[in-house]
């Protein structure tokens, strides 16, 4: 599990320091995977057992990172929603999506 | 057990949804907004006196006892960052009235100033630091709206990039969560510090200390993760500008104050050592950009990295004295910030230019706006009896009494560049040959100079009337110092 959090984060770090503006939306989607399962792994795995405490059960495994990453998810999903709009719009307004030639500001504006 | 605390968070949280439906009548939107602001500044104050006579309240959700559940906890300093943060956005809301423009007003623009409220409030109030997260996510959200909203090419050249660092460092925020809670198994704030207490901080604890430093200085602007700062907030239009200057990246250093007197105290040295050398070389980063821009905005938002510097300054100190100087300065940085963004809208709008080169002789024409600003300048700056004073003296005295000599003398200096920068704006703008000058309606420029003056005005009053805001900066400064106050309020509240 460790291994796959590291590539991802691996893989998304990549696609973050492209210039594409898509590439770049893609890799900050890939960190929050990674995010995630970064949580679940260190909630701790509880093999077969069920997440929930009941009467009778001893053998449970811990629910609040499942709770922890669906809040995450959803956010994260918000997130790249709007990241897309708005990288369509910047598309449309400045005509590139190349963050190279998104660099600088006037003077004044 | 008491609701009441919930009031402030949940009065524009409700109103931000109303709001969406009366997308096309601005009349409404306005009073309504007005009226909302004031309702959730009243009730604050309430709360403020509530937690000033009868102690630390909290509420934990679903009647779940204290560490499983989400507890809101409401204590002297949320509850004076709560009532202040509404202030705030009561003149600001008042302020774009005059400025912010039809269109952002029809597309949803009252909306999301209820709903970054709602963030903010929340985030000072929350007592969960995975709530914490969310109530950030919140606050983002409405900030991403709001600095985007209007569509200007620099507008959206400049959002991607916050969006990006913003979503970046939130997914940091998860990590360094997931971290804090495998190695202590709980995500109740009262309950962290107890666990971090019990097994002594060892070096993973400190690790995940300095990851939440990152997190938090990312949004709050500390050398050198500012690097984002200026050139975004330069985009956003002058209202949302004042609204993130004085509030957003004051989350940040309320989220590190937070969790640098609670839960990561037991390895002073370190931890609060890399604070204090954050903290100086912050003022340095902030001071040298300040005075290397002839762009009016971009001096006041320099000003918000240095002012960052001085209250993680304050907070490094970890003596009673430092903090309570950290919270006078937080106070009166949101407080002037905001106040100073307006003026230099106002000045913006009467030049029609965010250069100093193109301005001067505004005193013949607008002479009280000079001297409104100069008293902003000055309060800025820390001149005596001006807000800013009380908090600096705090910090150094704090400063001395940690032994930190040099790095004091360091900060009382650093008030002279302040002073410089901002007097370079009032120099260049307010005297010498006319400049520039666009004509204006005069009742706009009224609408626009109200809601400053009263700002400049309410910064006075928290400079001369420090002896009475004393008790309550004292109360938050002793529950920041004693994290034991906080842990048995929580503790004993919810169960």
């Amino acid at each position: 599990m460790a291994f796959v959090c590291g590539f991802l984060f691996m893989a998304a770090i990549y696609l973050i320091l492209s210039r594409s503006l898509l590439r770049i939306i893609i890799g900050t989607g890939l960190l929050s995977h990674g995010a995630h399962l970064l949580i679940l792994t260190m909630g701790g795995f509880g093999g077969n057992n069920p997440p929930v405490l009941v009467d009778g059960v001893t053998e449970y495994v811990d629910p609040l990172p499942q709770a922890l990453i669906l809040t995450a998810i959803v956010i994260s999903f918000g997130v790249t929603a709007f990241f897309l709009v708005l990288a369509y719009r910047s598309y449309q307004e400045l005509g590139t999506d190349d963050t190279t030639k998104m660099k600088g500001s006037e003077d004044d504006d | 057990m008491i609701n009441f605390l919930l009031v402030p968070i949940l009065i524009p949280f409700f109103m931000g949804m109303v709001l969406m439906f009366l997308q096309k009548n601005i009349r409404l939107q306005r009073i309504l907004t007005l009226v909302t602001l004031f309702a959730a500044a009243f009730m604050a104050f309430l709360v403020m006196l509530k937690v000033q006579s009868d102690g630390i309240q909290s509420v934990t959700f679903g009647n779940w006892p204290v560490p499983f559940g989400i507890t809101m906890v409401a204590d002297g300093m949320s509850t004076l960052l709560v009532f202040t943060t509404f202030v705030l956005a009561f003149f600001i809301a008042w302020y774009g009235f005059g400025s912010i423009g039809r269109e952002r007003e029809q597309f949803f623009y009252y909306p999301g100033l209820m709903f970054i409220l709602t963030g903010v409030t929340g985030a000072f109030t929350t007592g969960d630091i995975f709530n914490l997260f969310v109530f950030f996510e919140v606050l983002l959200m409405s900030s991403y709206l709001l600095i985007v909203l209007g569509g200007e090419k620099a507008q959206l050249r400049e959002s991607i990039k916050y969006i990006l660092v913003n979503v970046v460092s939130s997914a940091l925020f998860v990590i360094t969560v997931a971290y804090l809670y495998s190695v202590v198994g709980t995500l109740s704030m009262a309950d962290i510090a107890v666990k971090i207490a019990e097994i002594g901080q060892p070096g993973i604890v400190t690790t995940i200390a300095v990851l939440f430093l990152i997190v938090f200085g990312l949004k709050a602007a500390i050398f050198p993760l500012y690097f984002w700062l200026p050139s975004s907030y330069a985009a956003a239009p002058i209202p949302v500008l004042a609204l993130f200057g004085a509030l957003l990246t004051k989350v940040g250093v309320y989220a590190i104050m937070r969790t640098y007197t609670l839960f990561f105290v037991h390895d002073l040295s370190y931890t609060h050592g890399l604070l204090l050398i954050l903290a100086v070389l912050t003022i340095v980063a902030g001071c040298i950009g300040a005075l290397a821009t002839f762009n009016v905005k971009q001096i006041i938002i320099y000003n918000i990295v240095i002012a960052v510097g001085v209250i993680l300054f304050g907070v490094a100190q970890m003596n009673e004295i430092g903090l309570e100087g950290a919270m006078f300065y937080l106070v009166h940085d949101m407080i002037i910030k905001a106040g100073l963004f307006m003026l230099v809208g106002i000045i913006i709008y009467v030049t029609g230019t965010a250069n100093l080169r193109k301005m001067g002789g505004l005193m013949k024409t607008y002479p009280t706006l000079g001297w409104f600003y100069l008293i902003a300048a000055f309060g800025l700056a820390g001149i005596p009896p001006l807000s800013g004073f009380v908090g600096k003296l705090l910090i150094v005295q704090g400063g001395f009494e940690a032994g930190n000599i040099w790095s004091s003398v360091f900060i009382l200096a650093s008030s002279l560049i302040v002073l410089l920068s901002v007097m370079r704006i009032f120099v260049y703008a307010f005297w010498g040959s006319e400049g520039q000058l666009v004509t204006i309606e005069k009742r706009r420029y009224n609408r626009l100079f109200y809601p400053t003056a009263i700002l400049v005005v309410i910064s006075i009053a928290y400079g001369v009337g420090a002896e009475w805001i004393t008790p309550f900066m004292d109360t938050a400064a002793k529950t920041l110092f004693d994290p034991g106050i906080y842990v048995d309020a929580v503790m004993k509240g919810g169960a």
